[in-house]
């Protein structure tokens, strides 16, 4: 068991992200973030870009970050981030600064896959140590529902509503993960705040290895996913058990599967809670469920092998 | 002591850099600023200064990782020109806003399109209404000098507000010019140390940066941000006061050369100026009584000073270096108009535009400027307020 991790342990640190945030019911992020800042056994500076996350969590004069915070703007968590860990550096060489800090920065899949995206490419190949945390709810959820490219083919959005003639987004989601890893940074994964302990241990694990991290967190999101707030931790569950959304490390370049599921359940079993896909279970879609399923099957496949090439 | 040297704009701003020693500077390469950067990178890669460098992938992000650094709490510079500063500004207001002292060189060149690497100043004229100070340079010394008062002025706590240093693309940037380097300590001991304020690496007292603020108090911050403002000649003039104890070279909000008495003057920034004051003793030797007002603190803009210093005349042309599409007149021009507005005598004010794209100024170009302003102040009647000068027709 790696350090601190187990619940009794857990249970006595301080949270530090505070309740009274204006998240809504049902929302990943907030979890996603004390899960993260529970990982770290150092004192944590965030960065947080431009979304939900940032507008719900401090609204002057009140701020639910226990840490130092910083938001700059939407698409330069990253940069921003390798800045202030870069006056870090100046100040510790210079020794006016000696205790051992973590920077995280936090966005979503719009701050990240998208317009932060080229921000998050650089400070990832100039090796800031820093670990880069995208919360993917799958679409612009602050503005109201836009598509993103991380937006799940066949998805509903505000921007490419199903309709008559278009079914939803008729675009594969960018597999980020993989990009990140082909920067060839020490450690990129995917985790889910419902497999806390996977996710905890994969924060813990990068936060230990010097250089950039990234780490890809599935986060509902109940507006957009058009789902009940109280299956918020269950859909990301089904989005795991159902291979669409694995959890997996890419550490100095070798691939870990961390959890396999005993019995992959079928995507519909994850699409069906939610309003974003209802149309896709009309009989003239079908074909839609297929191709999705087919997509999954395909890179859950691809991911294994991967996987067994590093199989000693 | 003072050292003599011959160098270019770039490498004089590289060696005050040098000379301030920061703790972090983003950077990304763009002409003309690149070779002043080069410069410093190189003073890096020699242990010459402490200063950790970020070799961002664009200018957003090299204005973003110096807000990320700064809040931190340190001494951080950037450098830009033209089309970098263009895709800066989003984060040019956030630094201010943020009241965070971040010193910028710019490099003036002309914004595409079309593509264009001379000098002009319509890069630092789109920003000037961005909430930070500038200091225009007419030459090499100039930027030099100006480069190290940054400092001062910018994390003043009073003012704790980012400084732009403008100064001609090319035309400065890479002209050798006869200059004069202070001492490393002296300028060591200028600038200081650098004094925190709400760093965010300050694990004890956790500060967030960059909160929401809506209605109810978006307009009182926004208030407060540009009483900041009226703070900051003052200390321009305080922190010229020291510098001129050391250096011997004085500063102020704007110079006038040869204005007190004058009828008739010329408002010019940066490099042209040196070529007008040529202009102007030529005309003065004939008897006629030109002077000049060259801007120096053009944000916040002084207009109570420089009205002051330019009632008494007949004509005045405002000279500007880019165009201010749709408004008619140059920025220079509406700003000077602003401030002789509440005289009731003022000169008749006329408006040239001159060396877009690094289209040459010449004393020729002074000198029909002259003449018209002579005309104009003899009859009281200008010609039409606002020409292209130096264009084909």
């Amino acid at each position: 068991m790696p350090k601190g991790l187990t619940l009794k342990e857990l249970s006595k640190k301080e949270i530090m992200f505070s309740s009274g945030h204006r998240m809504c019911a049902g929302c990943g992020a907030p979890t996603i973030v004390k899960m993260v800042l529970l990982g770290s056994n150092y004192p944590v500076v965030a960065a947080n870009a431009t979304g939900c996350l940032e507008v719900s969590s401090c609204i002057s004069d009140y701020t639910a970050w226990k840490i130092p915070w910083i938001h700059n703007a939407f698409e330069n968590a990253a940069a921003t981030l390798s800045g202030v860990e870069t006056m870090y550096r100046s100040l510790k060489k210079q020794g006016k600064i000696n205790d051992e800090i973590k920077f995280i920065a936090f966005g979503g899949d719009g701050g990240t896959y998208d317009i932060g995206f080229q921000s998050l490419s650089g400070a990832m190949e100039r090796g800031h140590d820093m670990l880069y945390i995208c919360y993917d709810n799958g679409a612009y959820m602050n503005t109201g529902i836009q598509r993103s490219s991380a937006t799940p083919y066949g998805a509903d959005t505000t921007t490419r509503p199903a309709g008559s003639v278009v079914p939803g987004k008729t675009e594969q989601r960018k597999n980020l993960t993989k990009i990140m890893a082909a920067h060839n940074i020490p450690y990129a994964a995917q985790a889910s705040p419902s497999h806390w302990m996977d996710l905890l241990k994969k924060v813990q694990k990068a936060l230990a290895i010097k250089g950039p991290k990234f780490m890809n967190v599935i986060s509902s999101c109940n507006r957009g996913w058009r789902s009940r707030t109280d299956d918020a931790i269950q859909l990301t569950r089904l989005g795991v058990e159902t291979c669409y959304w694995p959890l997996y490390e890419i550490e100095n370049g070798v691939t870990k599967i961390t959890f396999k599921p005993k019995e992959k359940k079928s995507i519909g079993d994850f699409l069906k809670p939610q309003g974003r896909f209802k149309h896709l279970f009309k009989p003239e879609n079908e074909w839609i469920l297929r191709k999705i399923q087919e997509d999954i099957d395909r890179e859950w496949e691809r991911l294994q092998k991967e996987e067994a090439c590093f199989a000693s | 002591m003072a050292k003599v040297v011959a160098v270019t704009g770039n490498e004089a701003v590289a060696n005050a850099l040098r000379q301030v020693n920061p703790d972090v500077c983003a950077v990304y390469p763009i002409t003309p600023q690149t070779e002043m950067m080069q410069r410093f990178a190189s003073f890096i890669s020699n242990d010459l200064v402490k200063t950790e460098i970020i070799l961002v992938e664009s200018e957003h992000s090299s204005l973003s990782a110096c807000v990320g650094a700064s809040a931190a709490g340190g001494r951080v510079i950037t450098a830009t020109s033209s089309q970098g500063l263009a895709l800066m500004f989003e984060i040019l207001f956030i630094a201010s806003g943020t009241r965070l002292p971040i010193v910028m060189p710019v490099v003036n060149r002309a914004l595409s399109a079309p593509i264009n690497i001379h000098g002009d100043h319509s890069d630092a004229m789109s920003a000037r209404d961005a909430g930070w100070i500038q200091l225009w340079s007419e030459n090499g010394q100039e930027a030099y000098d100006n480069a190290i008062q940054a400092f001062r002025i910018a994390e003043h706590m009073d003012v704790r507000l980012p400084v732009m240093i403008c100064m001609d693309g090319f035309i400065v940037s890479h002209s050798i010019e006869r200059l004069e380097y202070l001492e490393d300590e002296e300028v060591k001991n200028f600038v200081g140390e650098f004094k925190q304020l709400n760093p965010l690496l300050d694990i004890e007292h956790p500060v967030s940066y960059g909160p929401l603020i809506l209605t109810d108090y978006y307009m009182e911050f926004r208030k407060a941000q540009d009483e900041v403002n009226t703070k900051v000649p003052q200390i321009v003039l305080d922190v010229a006061e020291d510098f001129a104890k050391m250096s011997g070279r004085k500063y102020g909000l704007f110079e006038t050369y040869r204005l007190d008495d004058a009828e008739i003057g010329l408002v010019i920034l940066n490099s042209a100026a040196g070529t007008s004051k040529d202009v102007i003793d030529e005309f003065r030797d004939k008897g006629i009584k030109a002077g000049l007002l060259k801007p120096r603190l053009y944000r916040p803009f002084p207009y109570r000073e420089v009205g002051e210093a330019l009632k008494h005349l007949k004509a005045v042309c405002v000279l500007d270096r880019a165009d201010a599409f749709g408004s008619s007149f140059g920025p220079v021009y509406l700003d000077i108009a602003t401030s002789l507005y509440p005289y009731k005598e003022k000169p008749v004010l006329i408006n040239k535009i001159y060396g877009l794209g690094g289209r040459d100024y010449l004393p020729g170009h002074a000198e029909t400027v002259l003449n018209e302003l002579v005309e104009i102040a003899g009859t009281g009647i200008p010609g039409s307020l606002k020409e292209y000068i130096g264009v084909r027709e």
